[in-house]
Order: structure tokens, then sequence, then C-alpha cells
């Protein structure tokens, strides 16, 4: 393994990315064992499994692996029995992606706080792009009276049609995709990790719903599916990924994303493009010459909470 | 193994003989967890929907009770070490009672925090090197393993003991003190873990505490002994031979005496850090003692339950009040009373209040999320008094291979 890991470093990306597919399945072959100690569990474990899904309990998705436990063939079967499941419930055909991390990118965000004007067309803009029921949001954007930075003085529930108001700003709140995050170190089954192109993601078919990781987010960026999310067949976006925007069951954990299903493939976050100001700015980090490294270079830019040392990435600014 | 089979049998038929007042208590609890099954089928249905958990209050009843008996199972240490590093004669008599406690107090923690979980389907996650256990980083995943380590541990202790009593053999020394040994420092553990699943978290400033710890231990310390004299009252007045030596309550009241004060201290001592810093983390300390921008569901609570403990502690330090059973079984219940409410709701509520991002959503638990609580203490109650209904009978005698 460790003579892996050396090569591995030293070697050029494709390399670097075979290898890593390569150690996946080594790790795989060591899981096996476990199969056969889950049949002990299995029979316990029906009785206790939900009633009413729109699934019925089955073997399949009861033992299904950990995300990065997955072999590509496992991954092929995952996806498919979701699209099933998605097609029997709300009779459309969805696709399933499962786009990786791209090497020597690392996502950062950054918010003109000067231009937000509090319209929220981020926050209905990513509702309907993440496949979120109407009353889950993944942006908070909290109205601020001007003279304060401390956001525990901000209404979330200020009326929308007239924006912005005299006296304040307007500061939206999302996952801040902390470097030290809080949510994945305090998550009892690795349910939650951080990826190297720094966006922390769930896997909602591991998350066991215990909602630790909730009360460690000091940016309240995590959300519980309380009940099943009540979601209009119509309006489904049926371009989904495994990581981020697919339907999600009820007892389980979601977050921001950074719409890895886009950005991975060269897009913007939905988030970004519904922005009317232009304050939101979005990019790769590790690139001297995008938009995001120009921002911290030159604007004195700050992040949320600063003193709790969870290293956002996701940085503030005015101009 | 046809031996210990009948030593099963044996203990179920046990169980079954009893007076009419044992018949009517398991009936009354046994019908209590009803309702319970119930709402938890609708939990399980609809989802945590049921609950009046949201997004900003993300943990409630379930989570404050499970808190307080942790405390509980903690506190059986407190016979443990008289009993077997002191050798104190009159407690050992009774020290698998504590244990027994122990073991029940950890059944109900369990589940508390399965009827939290929003996919215990998933339970298997948890269980090391077959799901992924987040080790050492997650202190929840510490919590697994010292939470599911104190009860095997105290299931081994009087189960052993109480087989090798049941077949008239003297026990092995080696087969169980090694385990009471540890038992003691795993009881410390288990509180330990639990307040630093809070005291960890430097978004909530409320729980980010380094008094945590030592205040769980102290508080399950008053509360404890308080729990067990009332438990060792209504054994001698209700069990139609066995009787808890008067000597027991004393030593329990002598550690209840030292420990009231200091968990009035400890809260003493941050009442006082919140409220004289005065700083913008103390809206939580404000919205649990005073309330915040006109919520203040838990005011009289934390205040009842602070006027509990006071109440308490001057009957367990004044001597003609203690030794009168009328005011030291009164004293006894305030406490508990207090201090459940104190480190249960009194501390897990107020640390989501105000949120993160300043919202404040008040919360009360709703009917279903009574039922089920209601139905864990329930069954808490009702393995206690069988499992040490048939301990009682073995120890003594009645019931032998």
């Amino acid at each position: 393994m460790s003579e892996n890991r050396t090569k591995e470093q030293s070697t050029n990306r494709s390399l670097e990315h075979r290898l890593s597919e390569k150690s996946g399945q080594l790790l795989n072959q060591k899981v096996k064992r476990r199969s056969f100690l889950k049949g002990a569990v299995a029979a316990g474990a029906a009785a206790v499994a939900p009633m009413g899904t729109a699934s019925a309990f089955s073997f399949e998705s009861f033992f299904q692996k950990h995300y990065r436990e997955m072999t590509p063939e496992d991954k092929k079967k995952v996806f498919a029995r979701i699209q099933r499941e998605l097609k029997k419930e709300y009779e459309i055909e969805v696709s399933i992606s499962d786009p990786a991390p791209i090497s020597g990118v690392k996502f950062v965000y950054a918010l003109n706080l000067s231009k937000c004007n509090g319209s929220r067309k981020c926050v209905t803009a990513c509702q309907q792009e993440n496949n979120l029921p109407a009353d889950m949001a993944y942006i908070t954007v909290l109205e601020m009276p001007r003279g304060t930075m401390n956001v525990e003085k901000g209404n979330r529930y200020y009326k929308g049609e007239s924006v912005p108001k005299e006296g304040n700003y307007y500061l939206p709140v999302q996952c801040n995709h902390c470097e030290n995050s809080p949510c994945t170190k305090v998550c009892p089954i690795e349910a939650t990790w951080k990826e190297k192109d720094g966006i922390v993601v769930v896997d909602y078919d591991w998350c066991i719903g215990c909602r630790y990781c909730m009360a460690a987010c000091p940016y309240e960026a995590r959300h519980f599916n309380f009940k099943k999310p009540k979601l209009d067949a119509s309006t489904i976006n049926t371009s989904q990924s495994y990581l981020s925007n697919r339907v999600r069951s009820k007892g389980v954990m979601e977050k921001c994303t950074f719409c890895l299903q886009r950005t991975r493939e060269g897009s913007y976050p939905a988030c970004l493009e519904a922005c009317p100001t232009g304050a939101r700015k979005f990019g790769n980090i590790y690139d001297p010459e995008s938009e995001v490294s120009q921002i911290l270079k030159q604007k004195s830019v700050f992040v949320l909470k600063e003193e709790i040392n969870t290293v956002p990435q996701f940085f503030y600014y005015f101009d | 193994m046809a031996r210990y089979i009948r030593f099963w049998l044996n203990m179920f038929k046990e169980s079954f003989s009893g007076s009419k007042t044992y018949y009517l208590w398991v009936g009354v609890l046994t019908a209590l967890l009803l309702p319970g099954i119930y709402s938890y089928y609708l939990q399980l249905s609809q989802g945590l929907v049921v609950t009046n958990m949201v997004d900003q209050v993300s943990w409630g009843a379930y989570i404050a009770n499970f808190t307080f008996l942790v405390g509980v199972a903690a506190a059986a240490v407190l016979l443990v070490v008289p009993a077997y590093i002191y050798h104190r004669d009159d407690v050992k008599e009774i020290v698998l009672l504590g244990e027994i406690l122990a073991f029940c107090a950890m059944l109900m923690c369990l589940l508390f925090i399965a009827v939290d979980l929003g996919r215990p389907d998933r339970f298997w996650h948890i269980i090391p090197f077959i799901g992924r256990l987040n080790f050492p980083q997650s202190i929840l995943a510490w919590d697994v393993i010292v939470l599911n380590g104190y009860l095997l541990l105290n299931m081994h202790i009087p189960g052993y003991l109480l087989y090798k009593l049941y077949r008239g053999e003297q026990p092995t020394r080696r087969y169980y003190m090694p385990f009471v040994i540890i038992s003691i420092f795993w009881a410390v553990s288990i509180h330990t873990v639990t307040a630093f699943l809070y005291s960890g978290l430097g978004g909530r400033p409320f729980w980010n505490t380094s008094l945590m710890a030592p205040r769980f231990l102290i508080s399950a310390f008053a509360a404890g002994p308080a729990l067990l004299i009332i438990i060792f009252y209504l054994i001698n007045r209700f069990h139609p031979y066995f009787r808890v030596k008067e000597s027991v309550s004393k030593l329990l009241i002598t550690i209840a005496s030292v420990t009231m004060p200091i968990n009035l201290f400890l809260l003493g001592s941050e009442v006082f850090k919140e409220f004289y810093t005065n700083s913008s983390h103390v809206a939580s300390a404000q919205y649990l003692f005073l309330g915040l921008h006109g919520h203040s569901t838990l005011v009289p609570y934390i205040w009842t339950a602070i006027a509990f403990n006071i109440i308490s502690t001057i009957i367990f330090v004044t001597p003609v009040l203690r030794s009168k059973t009328s005011w030291l079984l009164g004293g006894c219940l305030l406490s508990i009373l207090g201090i459940w409410t104190e480190k249960g709701m009194g501390l897990i509520i107020p640390g989501f209040i105000p949120s993160p991002l300043g919202d404040v959503v008040e919360y009360t638990p709703s009917i279903h999320e009574f039922f089920i609580c209601l139905a864990i203490w329930a069954f808490g109650a009702l393995s206690y008094t069988v499992i040490s209904k048939v301990a009682i009978s073995i120890v003594s005698g009645r019931l032998k291979e």
C-alpha cells in the first residue's frame, strides 16, 4: 500500500487516477469478508426498516456499500436502482452522473456584499437545480442592519418585494466548504467528507440521520429531511448526480455541494448564474488567473465566524 | 449448555411469579409501552416530522433523556467502589442491584439514540469493522464504543456472579474482578465522552465549556444516589423478604450531601461566567434563564429546577431533615427532577437557541415524542423490576439449581 502511495504522488494525473481506482478495488477485496458478517444483522434489520417508503425493503439497498468502497460495477448497479425507483415513483427518466474531482482544481466562492440586493434569486435557482422541496433551501439570505457584521443580528424572514431596503445590506449564507470542517469531523460513520476539490459531500445512502453534523455546523448549512421531500414530478431536474442533486429520501442530511454536477463539468453553480447583480464569483483557487484568485489578492476578503477556525472556502467582500 | 439454558428458563419462570402488587406494577408499565410503540410506528412511516424538532433545534427530548440516563448508568460506580474495593459487606449484598441499574439505564440510552435516528435501518453502519465507524475522529464514535462497552461490562459482571450463586459455586475472582476494575474507569468515561460530545463543538458557545464533563459527573453522582435511595426504599417497602441495610442509604446520603452542593457551585460558576462577561455568547444563557426577544418557554422550568436543587441540597446537608424518611424521599425526588431538567432539556435546547445565524425557534416535545419517551422510561423500569426481582431471588438463595 505504502509503495502504491509514493508512486501515486510522483506520477502524472491520469496514472494517479488509475491508481486510486485500483487501490479502491483493493479496498473492496478487503471488505468482502464483511458481507459474511452482514448476514447476521440482516434479519434484525428487516424489522426496523422504515415502513411506507416508496420502495419496499430490499437487501440490495440495505447492504449498499459506502460510496468510497464501491467498484465501478457496484456504482452502475446502484445508479440503475436509483433510476428505477425514480421512474416508478415519479414516472421520469433521470440520468445519474458521478463526476470525479478534477485534479489541480480547488473550488472557492467569493461574494460581493456591495452588490447583493437580497432578491433571493439564488435561493430559488438552487432549489430548482438541486431538487429541493419548497420548504427547504441551501442558501439563507440574511437582511443585516448596517453597522454590524454579527450574523446573529440578521433577519432571514424579511419580505422579498422591496429589496434592497434602506439601512440594510444582504448576506447570503450557504455551506462554507470549510477546510477544517466540523461536520465531517463529527460524523460517526464517515457519511460526509471533503473531496479533493474542496467540496463537502454526503452519501445520502450511507447517512443514518443522527444529525450530529447539524449541531456541529456554525453556518446552518446542513439540512435534514424530517419527512419525505415533496417534489413535483414535472419540475424535477432529471440531470442528477449521486453525490449532489439526486432526489433524497427521508431521514438523511443534505447540503450545498457547489452544484458539483455542474461545476465539475465546467459550468457555474446555479446560484451564480441566477444572480441578477453579478455579486457571486466562483472558480479555481489553484489557477492564479481565475477571477476568485484575483479577488482574493485584490480585495479585503473576510469569512464568517473566523474565530472558530473552520477555515471557510466561501469569502465575502465589499467594494 | 443444557444447564445454562435451564438457568435462563428458571429465571424466566421466576419473573412471572409474584404478588398482586408486582403484577399490577408490571402490568401498568407494559400498558405504558403501547402508546409509545404506536407513536414510533408513526415516526418510522412519516419520518421525524412527527416530532417537534426542526433544522434550528435538531435534537430534543430524546437526546435530553439520553444525557440524563448516561449519568444514572455512571452512578452505579458509587456502589461498585465501596463493594469491591473497600469490601463493605452491606454494599456487597446489593451491588448487583446497582450494576443492573447501570445495565438498564444503558439499554434506555441506546433506545433513546435509536429512536432519534432518521434511518435506524442503517444501524449496521456504526458497527466497528462492519460499518465505517469514524474512530477516533468523531466523539460520537467514541460514545458508541464506551456505551456499548459499559453495557457489556454490566451484563457480564452481574450475569456471571448470579450464575455462580445460582449453581451454589464460589465465583472465580479472575473472571470478574478485572472487569469490575475496568468498569470503574469505564463509568467515568461514559459520562465524560457524552459531555465531550457537546463541549467539543466550537459553533455552539453554550456547550463549548470545559465545565461540561465535571458538571455531568457531579450531577450524576448527585441524582444517582437519590435514585438509588428511592429504589432501595421501594424494595424494602414492597419486597416480601429482602431488605437493603440502612447503612447503604446512609453511605449514599453522605455522598449526595457532598455532590449536591458542588453541583450548585458549578452551576453558579457557569452562570457567573456567562452573565458577568456579557459577551454576545450570553444569548443562549439569557434564553434559558431570562428569555430572549420575548421567547421564554424554558424560563419557568429552569428556575423550578434550580429551586428543586437548592431545596434538596438543604435537606441533604441538614441532619435533622435527612434523617426523616419522608423528607429524605422528597429531597431525592426533587433532586432527580431538578437535575433531569437542568441537564436534559435545560442543557440541550438552549444550545440551539439562538441558532448560529441568529434565529430563535422554540421547542417543546410533540405528543409523539412524549409517548415514545414515556415508553422508553417504562421499558427501563420494567426491565429493572424484572431483572432485579430475579436477581434478589438468586442472591437470597430462593432460586437455585
